[in-house]
């Protein structure tokens, strides 16, 4: 189990427990954040947007060619996006901070 | 204002709403499928025509696009009748008579409704631009019918794909000025395009403006003055224009269905996966939309679903007439007989 650091469009904080193995999309999803997976994790939208901390983006790395394509259809799209269904839950991330985007 | 009858009122056409065509036809039941978009395929057709899918039975591997196209030849064989570019807006009445008011106004009028919405209907992705929808099909657009509706306009176009970098080429003959505003440096369009852009730009014929986001836009109700892109590093520069063309892809929106009264949520619409049926008697819902205790979402499901639902339906439709069962092999290949919506071919023989 590890713990993901999620600060909603409100900037209200979120402690969510995600199981490693899955993305931080499937982990997150489920909790009304305002990060949705509408193509499953197959990078054919971007409504998995996330801002990834500045302290954990050297971590979490850059996207891949085909994210950063599907990041284009994004919006508020900052150096610290990543779509998080292609990020995979792992003990490594524990305490991972992120932000769900907004203006 | 068109009415339109029919047994069954199908939403979605993607591969699951096909598919649900000619179970539908196969017990019986003619059917009009509506869709927002203006070509049948869903997800496969829109979002990954080239790409292959391994999963679908029988089909080792087989492309979105290429799926759809023999689904479309399944669905053909009974010869429902297609509202494509159409949305529903209001679902009224009860099981056996329904009426579906559809966005240009016309009405469907079904003894039973199957839900294939997917995820939601697709319609344009758009920028969460201030004031934006009072300036939506008057100067700003998601897509472009007629061209030289843009004959001597200073016309911008946001995106990075084939949609904007194919409209710059094209409409760089014709509008006063062309300007291509895209978030990275490096396009996702075909080469060759590019190669055109480049060109044209070399010419000064196409300006672009790349990296830049679209920050925000400014004129008077509907009328387009210009557009603000936001260079980074605070720059925010102020492009004069008349038209705002936006390419950010597909968004999938399934609010309408919220108000049909049928449960649906984030989660989809429940359905109890014996019929398929939602809370309504006579609407159902299958695919991907359908949701029910260990719900698979696979499109091979959904197949077996749209039977199911079929088989549903048409004994909530037919309940005087027996239903003769038959596999496919015994009874041959659906007929025109069938296509031409009369009441099920096979009544007249006596349930063994």
């Amino acid at each position: 189990m590890t713990t993901l650091q999620v600060i909603d469009a409100s900037g209200r904080n979120h402690t969510v427990d995600a199981i490693d193995g899955l993305s931080v999309m499937e982990a997150t999803r489920a909790f009304d954040l305002g990060i949705a997976g509408e193509c499953e994790g197959s990078l054919a939208c971007a409504t998995c947007h996330v801002w990834i901390d500045d302290a954990w983006k050297p971590r979490v790395g850059e996207p891949s060619a085909q994210e950063a394509e599907m990041l284009d259809c994004a919006f508020n799209v900052r150096e610290t996006s990543r779509l998080s269904c292609q990020i995979r839950v792992s003990p490594d991330l524990d305490g991972l901070l992120m932000s769900v985007p907004h203006k | 204002m068109s009415i339109c009858e029919t047994d069954v009122a199908v939403i979605g056409a993607g591969p699951v709403g096909l598919f649900a065509v000619f179970a539908l036809g196969q017990v019986g039941l003619s059917a009009v499928v509506i869709d927002a978009l203006h070509e049948a395929g869903g997800q496969c057709a829109a979002l990954y025509p080239e790409k292959p899918i391994y999963d679908i039975p029988s089909r080792a591997s087989i492309t979105g696009a290429a799926l759809i196209e023999d689904l479309l030849t399944q669905a053909n064989s009974y010869a429902p009748d297609y509202r494509l570019g159409h949305r529903v807006r209001s679902l009224l009445g009860d099981n056996g008579r329904f009426d579906l008011g559809l966005s240009d106004g016309s009405q469907v009028r079904a003894g039973a409704v199957l839900i294939a919405a997917g995820a939601g209907a697709f319609g344009p992705n758009r920028p969460p631009l201030d004031g934006l929808a009072a300036y939506e099909g008057h100067s700003v657009f998601y897509s472009v019918r007629t061209a030289s509706r843009f004959r001597n306009q200073h016309v911008v176009i946001a995106g990075g794909g084939d949609s904007a970098a194919d409209w710059a080429v094209q409409l760089a003959g014709i509008a006063a000025s062309v300007t291509v505003i895209h978030r990275r440096s490096a396009f996702r369009a075909a080469p060759a395009t590019m190669a055109s852009i480049h060109l044209l730009a070399e010419e000064n014929r196409i300006a672009v403006v790349a990296p830049g986001v679209l920050h925000g836009i400014e004129g008077d109700r509907s009328v387009l003055h210009a557009v603000l892109v936001d260079q980074g590093r605070g720059e925010i520069r102020r492009l004069p224009a008349d038209v705002l063309l936006c390419f950010f892809g597909l968004a999938k929106d399934a609010s309408a269905m919220a108000s049909w009264q049928i449960g649906a949520g984030r989660d989809g619409i429940p359905v109890d996966p014996r019929s398929c049926e939602t809370c309504r008697p006579g609407i159902y819902a299958i695919g991907d939309i359908a949701h029910y205790p260990s719900k698979l979402k696979l499109i091979l499901t959904g197949f077996a679903e749209a039977a199911t639902a079929a088989h549903a339906a048409r004994h909530r439709l037919r309940p005087d007439q027996a239903f003769h069962f038959e596999y496919s092999t015994a009874r041959g290949q659906p007929t025109k007989a069938a296509a031409a919506g009369h009441a099920d071919p096979f009544a007249n023989i006596a349930a063994t």
